[in-house]
């Protein structure tokens, strides 16, 4: 890649977002703009799957609204999201949780990492 | 003639993505504009048509033949390697030796874009015609990505002129017009436009003032 496309990426990258992985759990911030007035809203749910490098890397939350699932995906260093929680560290051993959408009720849950550092840390 | 167009040479860097006010993403290409100099200015008395002659990159002055290399050097300009001419009805507002950079266009404003598009080689009529091709079973053998009849029998006995065939694919001038220009950055020179852009990163690219769009929108 080009050093001024390089440049001209890390201007919109944002170094404000924690680190986080597949079977995370996070809340999400995200800024809605009704007319105009913008709120915040939250999105709670597991991390599916992060995707992409760079500054188009996107990730995507799932969870379960209802009893009906619903998968959000944000670009990392969206000027959207106001912040990103990490409520837990799970503890999973693939990359892409495509698993999870199958499974329901008790199965569908996702250990927590025993080492893990606290959230926030 | 009527229309004033504005022009600049640049080179494609690439393609990358951003965010816009309302927070959506933008695909853009990233074109380094210029720095291009006014290498000549046509005249409707003198040439019989009116257009500003642009030169961009650089080259080694050893390698410029004496016409062009005298010509460059009596009006104190430095080799370019590309020349182009822009037609356009205000031609008489530039001077030779004037700089022409990446100011030339605004943030919003739509431009036509002009490179040589990537090189595909000999490429088959799916590819390069967007033909169907035969089917994937039914019998079909070792046919699958053929163009299938290419005409009758004995009347009219020959293939008709201009049926498209395979062959070499790109390569060739391409135009986009009616780009939209995202946006401009005048202390690095580099253009931002919507959209893809032909040819490969590092090619040569002619950026002009959307000849189908109005001219500030």
């Amino acid at each position: 890649m080009h050093t001024l496309i390089q440049e001209l990426e890390k201007a919109s990258t944002r170094s404000d977002i924690p680190s986080f992985r597949p079977g995370d759990t996070l809340e999400v911030h995200v800024r809605v703009v009704e007319g105009n007035r913008s709120r915040i809203q939250v999105f709670k749910g597991f991390v599916l799957r992060r995707q992409g490098g760079g500054i188009r890397e996107t990730f995507t939350v799932r969870k379960v609204s209802y009893g009906v699932g619903v998968e959000r995906t944000f670009p990392v260093h969206s000027p959207v999201i106001e912040k990103i929680e990490v409520v837990t560290r799970g503890d999973v051993r693939r990359a892409k949780l495509y698993y999870m959408r199958d499974l329901r009720g008790k199965a569908a849950r996702i250990r927590e990492k025993r080492d893990a550092l606290p959230a926030g840390k | 003639m009527a229309k004033q167009i504005k022009g600049v040479l640049g080179k494609k860097l690439g393609m990358t993505q951003v965010f816009d006010e309302g927070n959506r993403i933008v695909p853009v290409t990233v074109v380094e504009a210029g720095p291009c100099v006014v290498t000549r200015v046509r005249s409707e008395e003198k040439d019989g048509y009116s257009a500003v002659q642009l030169g961009f990159g650089q080259v080694d002055p050893r390698k410029v033949n004496k016409p062009l290399g005298d010509y460059l050097r009596k009006h104190d300009i430095t080799p370019r390697r590309y020349f182009t001419e822009v037609r356009t009805s205000d031609a008489s507002e530039y001077t030779i030796g004037q700089e022409v950079l990446a100011d030339t266009f605004e943030a919003g404003q739509h431009v036509d874009v002009t490179g040589k598009s990537k090189g595909k080689g000999f490429a088959g009529v799916m590819k390069r015609h967007g033909f169907r091709g035969l089917s994937a079973s039914h019998g079909t053998q070792r046919k699958h990505r053929s163009p299938g009849s290419i005409g009758g029998c004995a009347t009219p006995g020959r293939v008709f002129k201009g049926l498209r065939m395979a062959g070499r694919m790109g390569n060739v001038r391409t135009t986009v017009q009616n780009l939209k220009v995202h946006a401009v950055d005048v202390e690095k020179n580099l253009i931002l436009i919507k959209g893809a852009v032909p040819g490969a990163n590092g090619s040569l690219v002619l950026i002009r003032t959307a000849a189908k769009k109005g001219a500030a929108k």
